[in-house]
């Protein structure tokens, strides 16, 4: 299951409706173990695409660095999907190399609603898991 | 003094965990290859037959290897090579 907290969802939202049509990506990192979504990263989509996604690769090395300073880890990886449903599709899972990370994915193939799902991606399965917005996340 | 070589959580299978091993060698290539004797198949999940695999990031210090010369770049005593998996996706 996925806990992520209100303000964390709607700017991941905000984010692929911005980049809509072009694939928006990122990370939501947290302190390493802890599974919680706590800090919004959003990327840059270095493909600039409607179909694909890549994190440039220096800021890749930037974003990686800051996290093993900071003791933290890509708890959320998101992406979206801008004609199709918010499912992986066989390059999600092919290239899905944070097996500890949950997998999200939007949906802006529809101008007044959004869809949000989260997923396990290890090994090549999938797995759909429940996504649990919360107000915030408890304290620690 | 040995090369650094920063391994992602994905590879750390190959290296017993360890998220940083060493490894010599003049080049880059040469290091995989040194590294693949201590850590074998780790090398193979970096270059494939065409080279370094395309969808797999490597940095010397700051710098991506594309940008450099590739498999080729050279290396020198304190360079920190660095690989991380490409996030994408579609």
């Amino acid at each position: 299951m996925l806990v992520i907290a209100t303000a964390t969802v709607d700017e991941i939202v905000a984010h692929a409706r911005r980049d809509h049509p072009d694939e928006a990506c990122g990370v939501v990192a947290g302190p390493a173990g802890s599974d919680r979504p706590e800090r919004f990263v959003p990327m840059v989509n270095s493909a600039r695409s409607p179909t694909f996604y890549e994190f440039d690769s220096l800021d890749l090395l930037k974003l990686y660095r800051e996290m093993d300073e900071r003791d933290e880890e890509p708890v959320v990886v998101y992406h979206s999907h801008t004609a199709t449903q918010a499912y992986p599709s066989r390059t999600d899972i092919a290239y899905a190399s944070e097996p500890g990370a949950h997998y999200v994915l939007v949906s802006t193939r529809e101008p007044d609603t959004v869809e949000f799902r989260s997923y396990r991606i290890v090994d090549g399965i999938v797995t759909e898991e429940d996504v649990r917005v919360v107000p915030a996340l408890e304290p620690v | 003094m040995p090369i650094e070589v920063r391994i992602p959580t994905i590879l750390r299978t190959y290296t017993g965990g360890e998220k940083a091993v060493a490894g010599e060698g003049g080049t880059l290539a040469d290091v995989l290859v040194d590294l693949d004797g201590r850590h074998p198949g780790l090398r193979e999940r970096i270059v494939d037959e065409k080279g370094l695999r395309r969808f797999v990031n490597v940095y010397v210090n700051d710098e991506d290897v594309r940008f450099m010369g590739g498999l080729a770049t050279v290396l020198k005593d304190g360079d920190t090579v660095t690989v991380l998996p490409a996030v994408a996706g579609g």
